[in-house]
């Protein structure tokens, strides 16, 4: 049976990890090929490098940084973050990364998809979609969720599917930060309205959200960053207790 | 030991690299006909689409070298569908070493499947000391249906095959270099056991 993936989530800034990471046995907390080793051994089915910085250099930089992880990482892992062109993906894969997300660009020029799919194959390009509700309706929103756009979700996510995407990363940013579970009534209505799967992200703070995630959220991966970073929660832990619930994790 | 990795411009080749070279050995990526036919062990990957990817082995003649080999050869995800007959993902011929055609799964689950999902029915000794209903990591959208080539059964919709094996040939649906520790074990299978 297909399990449901748990996904950390590694913020990156110059090559090295942001957001202080608690973790001991880290010899180097801001090491993202270190952290990525860890989280790999303890069992995470998936990693995702989201690289925040604005520098020249950030594609030699995080291209250097995939080839990295490759080299030590026996798990797949997904890279995002200011990915713009077939070219900047072309560097990012043949470096060693699985998969690659756009976000904005995608927004700003569906067209990518269909040539990123083209080229890579739907299996290789996740799109991730911010989204907020405004009076109600969830809308699409750009730049880490700063920038509000007239795009509704639902639409949008539905257009990335007849585009080629693979997958969808979606962050509630309503949920995003505050710990109090995953946008369970969004996320179900997306599984229910596409047929590929669907990554939960934003709003986990403890295991019963990602029960809550996987069972009335539909979700086929959850996404978190902090709950693992500061060791609030041990991987394999969550996925006994998910295992306990009758859901189906590889452990 | 000499390991081919067949480079012919399809994805992601590093990963396997990398995890060939974690096993303590050294992999070379090749096109080269002459390095192919004369390495001990080929493997030959594929991500990315079926007919291109064969469009790409017969313009550079690798079609007929690869059938012809005599060594250990393990193709991985497309590679593996590559090698049977025939492939739905643009009506493609195949190399036609698997007797079986691949077809893409219905819209009755999420296409593609990808994620980790576990295999049974475990023969040959690629999967020495690999536990029943072992996890491995699979994205895919089509599928090898099961065959008397089966060597492994996996099941997303309907049983199909996770594995197959014919005289020298091998292939896996899922991704050994990106499978963890088990994954990791059957690529050393393949090399010291095969």
């Amino acid at each position: 049976m297909l399990a449901k993936r748990i996904i950390p989530c590694l913020d990156i800034k110059n090559g090295r990890t942001v957001k202080g990471v608690n973790f001991v046995d880290l010899r180097d907390a801001g090491d993202p090929v270190e952290l990525a080793d860890i989280y790999a051994r303890e069992g995470a089915d998936e990693l995702v490098f989201l690289d925040i910085s604005a520098t020249e250099e950030r594609r030699k930089t995080l291209a250097e940084l995939v080839y990295h992880v490759a080299e030590k990482v026996n798990i797949p892992f997904t890279v995002g973050g200011g990915i713009s062109s077939v070219e900047d993906v072309d560097v990012l894969l043949h470096n060693g990364a699985d998969k690659v997300s756009i976000n904005s660009s995608a927004v700003k020029n569906p067209q990518l998809i269909n040539d990123l799919v083209a080229k890579f194959g739907s299996q290789c390009i996740v799109v991730a979609i911010d989204a907020k509700q405004i009076d109600g309706e969830w809308k699409v929103h750009l730049v880490g969720g700063k920038v509000p756009t007239e795009i509704d979700l639902f639409k949008w996510a539905k257009e990335v599917e007849e585009r080629g995407a693979g997958e969808i990363l979606f962050t509630s940013m309503d949920h995003d930060g505050t710990k109090e579970g995953f946008a369970n009534e969004a996320l179900a209505k997306l599984s229910t309205l596409l047929n590929i799967p669907i990554i939960a992200s934003g709003g986990a703070g403890n295991m019963q959200h990602f029960v809550d995630t996987f069972t009335s959220g539909k979700a086929d991966a959850a996404l978190a960053a902090s709950v693992f970073h500061f060791k609030e929660m041990e991987i394999k832990h969550l996925k006994e207790t998910l295992q306990n619930k009758g859901i189906a994790v590889r452990l | 030991m000499k390991i081919v990795i067949i480079n012919y411009g399809a994805g992601n080749i590093q990963s396997i690299k990398f995890a060939i070279e974690r096993l303590g050995y050294e992999a070379y990526l090749s096109d080269d006909p002459q390095e192919i036919i004369a390495a001990d062990k080929v493997i030959f990957p594929g991500v990315g689409e079926a007919s291109s990817a064969m469009r790409k082995l017969n313009n550079s003649g690798l079609k007929q070298i690869i059938r012809d080999l005599k060594q250990p050869v393990l193709g991985i995800c497309l590679g593996m569908q590559l090698m049977c007959n025939y492939s739905e993902e643009g009506s493609t011929e195949g190399l036609g070493i698997f007797d079986i055609d691949v077809l893409r799964f219905s819209n009755a689950v999420k296409v593609p499947q990808i994620g980790w999902n576990q295999i049974s029915q475990l023969k040959t000794p690629l999967f020495e000391g690999i536990r029943d209903k072992e996890y491995v990591y699979l994205v895919h959208s089509y599928y090898a249906p099961v065959c008397k080539d089966t060597i492994a059964i996996s099941e997303y919709e309907l049983p199909y095959s996770a594995a197959l094996g014919r005289d020298n040939f091998y292939g896996t649906q899922f991704h050994p270099e990106k499978s963890s520790s088990p994954g990791e074990k059957m690529l050393k299978n393949f090399l010291e056991k095969i």
